[in-house]
């Protein structure tokens, strides 16, 4: 199984990348040196429950994090060239020509009083410096691009249903020709046959204009969908990379299993569903070691101490002891 | 069918909501219209039943679970619980011994629970407003074993704990523990999961099918995601647009589904390796029409791939396609 993205130069490096957030005079550790490639073209998906550090790592990147967040640790690069993820007004013209951002909850997203064509047409005038007419006329190109008939520019956002505001905002994140998309959760307050629809025409989007896509969801039957690679998020850290195929056919970590174990799969014609013991951890008190210990099936005493470090893995990458004394015994007896 | 067995059955139920028309429209005698958000529904289940009510949004699948647990009133049709009609019954203490066998449990656990109360006021509250206990030992008795059966253990543990100081999945075991404390014969869940994370929600299952299994509670398990409705669900019956377009058993909807919404769901869903049954009809193009102007004839059409004349023209009935295996689709036989 060769992932065909490896061969070209990496659009995007997120070198141990560490979040911080200021809460009452503490500090929360929301990631912890996250590291990862993507390729020009290449679609992939970070996923990972509530709290596992998935949106912090994609508003990292994109320069967005809130005003309590620091970066700690790590650098992020574009094309070689290291980003100003921390500073905003230097980030500013990296965003939309380089990274932009589709965010889940549309209706909020879009401005309630302008008419979406307007608003499309926003970006391209202040980034691209069009004039007015120019910009109308790509921001109807654009609606044209997402499925929307172009005469429906002149709509607000509440004449629009959810799939159509969702197909605004994908068409807004355009507007500047970026080379990486991140959907945050761009689907999940969708109906499922929305759903597949938006995700089709991110496939298409992608296929048409060789964009590379991070996808940051919880839903990784949606991962299965339309995405090349993920990365599973558990507690601030990646705990295991791979290609889809990889991921679903052969799971290496035990949280990952334990993940694809719970989602009801009617194509397997299994109804047992394996219930993950305990609760996800709060970042207040991360468990030591392995933060998926106290949860975890085969946790031996070192997972209690030692944080297992993100190791390649055959393809892929896996942070589990289990694997880590697996491969060393491989290469003593070698 | 078993009569006798049925906790519940819906007869034609209808919700119409009065569309309110401007000045203007009442000036010039325009008809004003309804919202049909419920329009025609016979359903039924059994006492230890799993039904799971699968739907879009706009399906009217809430509006259904509200009716039955009387937070709602239909405008027709009958809704006889135990083999009495309760559909016209209202009023607080008309409606407190229905309300000790009926209980529902709402999608957010954050919303559904006082943050000012303990979880054993919160537990206890059911119990004392429908005044099932006669002491304060009685009460402990009855909290304990409610958040037992939720899977909160020890008890005693959560007695004094705030909302704020619980996980979401302990949460979404209060609201249950609530809805359970008073022994229902059925519970109404509406997406009591969706608001959970992935690995939480298999915990949640297991204790709504545990208190099926041991308690022979019936379940009307309100849902948008057939997988998870496969999954739990003895039946699914299928909501399209206020109007039930396919019910069967759980396996039947999923590996053989015999109407063309049905289909395009299961199509639709995101499925992890599973993709031998794709593209056997094209996917759906646009969204649910609004409910306040339903296509004439089978409601389904403007989307259905397969619609001919006759579906514009005349609404399909229920067709039995298989045993308890019901189709409204003129193409189903």
């Amino acid at each position: 199984m060769t992932n065909s993205f490896q061969n070209k130069a990496p659009l995007l490096e997120v070198d141990r990348l560490s979040v911080d957030y200021g809460l009452k005079g503490n500090s929360l550790r929301a990631i912890d040196g996250v590291s990862f490639v993507l390729r020009a073209g290449e679609a992939v998906a970070l996923v990972g429950e509530s709290g596992s550090g998935k949106t912090t790592t994609a508003m990292a990147i994109a320069g967005l994090l809130s005003p309590n967040a620091r970066v700690s640790e790590g650098v992020v690069r574009y094309r070689g060239e290291r980003l100003p993820i921390d500073d905003d007004a230097a980030m500013r013209p990296h965003r939309w020509s380089e990274t932009s951002v589709v965010f889940q909850g549309a209706m909020n997203a879009l401005n309630p009083v302008h008419r979406i064509v307007k608003q499309i047409a926003e970006p391209c005038m202040l980034k691209l410096g069009m004039s007015r007419a120019e910009a109308t006329a790509r921001a109807k190109e654009l609606l044209e691009l997402v499925g929307i008939p172009a005469d429906r520019g002149a709509a607000y956002p509440h004449e629009l249903s959810g799939g159509m505001r969702q197909r605004v905002m994908i068409a807004m994140a355009l507007a500047c020709r970026p080379s990486i998309i991140i959907g945050d959760e761009p689907t999940t307050a969708l109906d499922v046959i929305t759903q597949a629809q938006i995700l089709k025409l991110l496939g298409e989007l992608r296929s048409q204009l060789n964009l590379a896509l991070i996808l940051i969801t919880h839903d990784l039957s949606v991962v299965a969908e339309c995405c090349d690679r993920v990365m599973i998020m558990y507690s601030g850290r990646i705990v295991e990379d791979g290609t889809v195929a990889e991921i679903f056919a052969d799971p290496k970590h035990p949280y990952t299993k334990l993940l694809i174990d719970s989602i009801p799969n009617p194509a397997n014609g299994k109804k047992m569903i394996r219930p993950i013991p305990g609760d996800p951890p709060n970042l207040v008190n991360r468990p030591s070691g392995c933060a998926f210990h106290p949860r975890c099936p085969s946790a031996m005493a070192v997972c209690t101490t030692e944080v297992p470090s993100l190791d390649k893995f055959g393809q892929g990458r896996v942070a589990c002891h289990l694997h880590q004394s697996l491969q060393n015994k491989v290469t003593v007896h070698a | 069918m078993r009569d006798t067995a049925d906790i519940l059955r819906l007869e034609n139920l209808q919700v119409h909501f009065p569309i309110q028309g401007g000045l203007f429209d009442r000036v010039l005698g325009r008809p004003s219209g309804a919202v049909r958000a419920v329009d025609g529904i016979d359903l039924t289940i059994g006492r230890g039943e799993i039904v799971a009510l699968v739907g879009e949004s706009g399906s009217g699948k809430t509006t259904v679970g509200r009716v039955i647990t009387k937070l709602a009133q239909p405008t027709g049709g009958n809704l006889l619980f135990d083999g009495r009609d309760m559909s016209s019954e209202r009023g607080a203490s008309p409606l407190r011994p229905y309300r000790r066998r009926v209980q529902m449990i709402f999608q957010d656990a954050y919303q559904a629970l006082n943050p000012r109360h303990t979880v054993f006021d919160i537990v206890a509250e059911p119990l004392r407003s429908l005044r099932l206990v006669e002491n304060d030992a009685q009460l402990t008795e009855r909290v304990s074993e409610a958040l037992t059966g939720a899977g909160l253990n020890p008890p005693g543990d959560f007695f004094a704990r705030f909302p704020h100081e619980l996980s979401g999945g302990q949460r979404q075991r209060v609201v249950i523990a609530g809805a359970l404390a008073v022994k229902p014969e059925l519970i109404v869940a509406d997406e009591p999961v969706s608001m959970l994370d992935v690995s939480i929600r298999a915990q949640i299952l297991q204790v709504l099918v545990d208190l099926r299994d041991k308690h022979n509670m019936a379940l009307l398990f309100i849902t948008h995601d057939l997988p998870l409705a496969w999954l739990i669900a003895d039946r699914i019956a299928v909501l399209y647009l206020g109007k039930l377009v396919e019910i069967g058993s759980a396996d039947d909807i999923t590996y053989n589904p015999r109407h063309p919404y049905t289909v395009a769901l299961l199509n639709a869903t995101p499925q992890i390796g599973g993709d031998a049954d794709r593209g056997k009809l094209p996917a759906l193009q646009g969204e649910v029409p609004s409910a306040a102007r339903v296509p004439k004839g089978c409601r389904f059409h403007p989307r259905c791939p397969l619609a001919f004349d006759r579906c514009r023209q005349e609404e399909p009935p229920a067709n039995e396609v298989g045993p308890r295996h019901m189709s409204a689709c003129w193409l189903a036989k």
